[in-house]
């Protein structure tokens, strides 16, 4: 079962607006890190910053933790003005850098130990939060075990428990999962989950396009900008037209062959098959037809649903006109 | 399998076994690789598969067992083997604080390209990458699509039949990756045989057959598609309903149910007959106090098929759900 994590309930003014960025932007020496960022996100929701590498997910992280000051615009984060009230917000959020400060040469109880007296957290509630959370992510066994001694996916959950030692409103996590294998991801996603229903607002960042989709909501980011905001199924509605995939033991050819095709929007090999961004997947029979035309022999072609890379690749194409 | 049947595979493992002291981290794998096949490895940290990759670099001898790359035996001759293959990793492999054509100068020093055949080389690196007006720039300051296009250019300078990467295009931007990937594509097609090691199912898509290494034992072969449709035991569904904390409770005993997990605002349930869900699930859950407002079966994905496959194997990992 999920660990189930008490939380102090959220005071209700806080309920509308748990994390509000209007405007945000940061410069670093002429770049435009972040740049004019406008996202709000629910209670209880698990929102993500997603992009590549330089999309700006870090430095807007660090600018709702309070600990880098916005060059422009504004931002709220469980109620508090993450400038002024900065000292305050620290005690309502826990955030989580990506390289989290562990202690190598400490044990993984002793650097539970360690933040619980950070964060102030009396001995019952650290040794039922940290019962709790080793439990959920399947580390009971490894309390005596070195920090330094974790591999990369264990390591993260650790951050994770010392992270969650006291009770946070707001939960920010950079790239919590990079280089973690999916089995100690899909653990990490069940804390997630389980702190959403106790009441806690998690943003987390992510550069793996897959992972957006357990996000209830999501903001696509590129280069410090905002492309797109939304639910992972409202973002797929918002592709340009539909994904289809024809598997052959050619899919050179198949490619080749329907390259110009009307209504063919763009290809792309993986693997075994040929993905096809068409304006209709009613054009399947058509499509069919052409291949048989030419001589190429495909099994099948399908329609399936567009990934979020698909969706991401579509919205970039078609903000710099390239697919026009 | 014998090592005899790999002629013509480019790469041939027959029953590789390493131990280090105690442990043994690569028990008794075999497999082959014919040339121009991309093969990915998936498995956790620490299942086993850098400690083949290593092997197969000749940069670790085998406890037992043989491996072949380019017909040549890892364990006699891993000198000769190392100019067989290149090796690209997205974080690790270029010096920033040399420019582009430094980059290249270096590797090329390296594996002994020099001369007409380095200025060759280097020009088709330049132009692969589209870095033909920027070889005087400073590597840390292009962008990481480029630097890693670079790098693939650093690792394949000596024309090597055999690449491996390590997650090659981790963190790099969409569009960048999918031009990486045409790339690796094209060398396949020239019958490079390429090795991928990662963590990210949608760099393992690209793959035409996948290893799932586990514990140092190879637990899955196939091509994404066969695995996707063999490897699940029973049918995947996606159910949206509410409230989803009460269903995932619910599901947690209901009959025909194998595993329930939350994803998104959505549930993923693996069910032993989809049909027989997709009639009886609303229903029971139901008289549990959810409404279930739609259900409906979907492809598992690789990360499905991956936790699935390791989750059958260490019943003890799923006591957190």
């Amino acid at each position: 079962m999920p660990a189930s994590i008490s939380v102090l309930p959220v005071p209700v003014a806080e309920v509308a607006d748990t994390v509000q960025a209007e405007a945000l932007t940061k410069r670093f020496a002429g770049i435009t890190a972040v740049d004019r960022l406008r996202f709000r996100v629910r209670p209880a929701e698990i929102f993500g910053l997603v992009g590549p590498d330089g999309a700006g997910k870090t430095t807007t992280l660090r600018m709702l933790a309070g600990v880098l000051p916005p060059d422009g615009g504004s931002a709220s984060v469980a109620g508090c003005d993450v400038v002024r009230e900065a000292e305050l917000l620290k005690t309502r959020i826990s955030y989580m850098p990506q390289r989290f400060g562990l202690y190598e040469d400490l044990t993984v109880e002793e650097n539970i130990r360690f933040y619980a007296d950070l964060f102030g957290t009396d001995r019952r509630t650290r040794e039922e939060r940290a019962g709790r959370l080793l439990a959920a992510s399947g580390m009971s066994e490894f309390r005596r075990r070195l920090a330094g001694q974790l591999s990369g996916g264990m390591k993260q959950k650790l951050g994770l428990t010392c992270a969650l030692i006291h009770t946070p409103h707001v939960l920010l996590l950079d790239e919590p999962t990079t280089g973690v294998d999916p089995v100690s991801r899909r653990d990490f996603w069940r804390i997630l989950y389980s702190l959403v229903d106790e009441g806690v607002t998690v943003v987390i960042s992510t550069s793996y396009l897959d992972e957006a989709e357990r996000c209830h909501r999501l903001a696509l980011l590129r280069s410090g900008r905002l492309l797109l905001c939304d639910t992972p199924a409202s973002l797929k509605g918002r592709m340009r037209g539909e994904v289809v995939v024809a598997t052959s033991p050619r899919p050179r050819e198949v490619r080749d062959a329907l390259a110009g095709a009307p209504g063919v929007l763009g290809s792309l090999l993986v693997g075994a098959g040929v993905h096809l961004n068409v304006d209709d997947a009613a054009r399947i029979p058509e499509l069919e037809g052409a291949l048989a035309a030419a001589g190429v022999p495909c099994d099948s072609i399908l329609r399936v649903e567009p990934t979020m890379e698909d969706v991401f690749v579509s919205v970039v194409g078609e903000a710099e006109g390239a697919g026009g | 399998m014998s090592a005899a049947a790999g002629s013509g595979a480019s790469v041939v493992v027959d029953q590789l076994v390493k131990r280090f002291g105690a442990f043994t981290a690569v028990d008794g794998v075999s497999f082959r690789v014919d040339p121009g096949e991309i093969m990915g490895f998936l498995g956790p940290n620490g299942a086993g598969k850098s400690t083949i990759i290593r092997m197969l670099c000749g940069l670790l001898r085998p406890t037992s067992g043989r491996a072949l790359v380019a017909g040549l035996d890892v364990a006699r001759e891993p000198e000769a083997v190392r100019h067989h293959i290149g090796y690209m990793s997205q974080r690790f492999s270029l010096y920033a604080d040399l420019t582009v054509l430094e980059n290249l100068r270096f590797f090329g020093g390296l594996y002994g390209v020099e001369g007409r055949e380095f200025d060759a080389r280097s020009s088709w690196a330049l132009e692969m990458a589209g870095l033909l007006d920027r070889r005087s720039t400073l590597t840390s300051e292009l962008a990481s699509g480029w630097k890693q296009r670079l790098a693939l250019g650093c690792a394949v300078l000596h024309r090597p039949p055999i690449l491996f990467l390590d997650e090659p295009t981790s963190g790099v931007d969409p569009i960048a990756r999918r031009a990486f990937w045409e790339l690796i594509q094209q060398m396949a097609a020239t019958g490079v045989t390429v090795f991928v090691s990662t963590h990210y199912m949608d760099e393992a898509e690209y793959c035409h057959r996948l290893a799932l290494i586990h514990r140092g034992r190879l637990v899955g072969l196939g091509a994404p598609e066969e695995l996707r449709h063999h490897a699940l035991r029973g049918a995947l569904l996606e159910l949206e309903c509410e409230p989803v904390g009460l269903a995932l409770d619910a599901l947690q005993s209901a009959p025909g149910v194998f595993d329930a997990a939350v994803f998104g605002s959505r549930l993923h349930v693996v069910v032993a007959s989809a049909e027989g869900a997709c009639a009886e699930l609303p229903a029971y859950l139901g008289a549990h106090g959810v409404r279930c407002t739609r259900i409906r079966t979907i492809e598992p994905s690789l990360e499905d098929v991956f936790v699935h496959q390791l989750g059958a194997r260490a019943p003890q990992q799923k006591g957190a759900q």
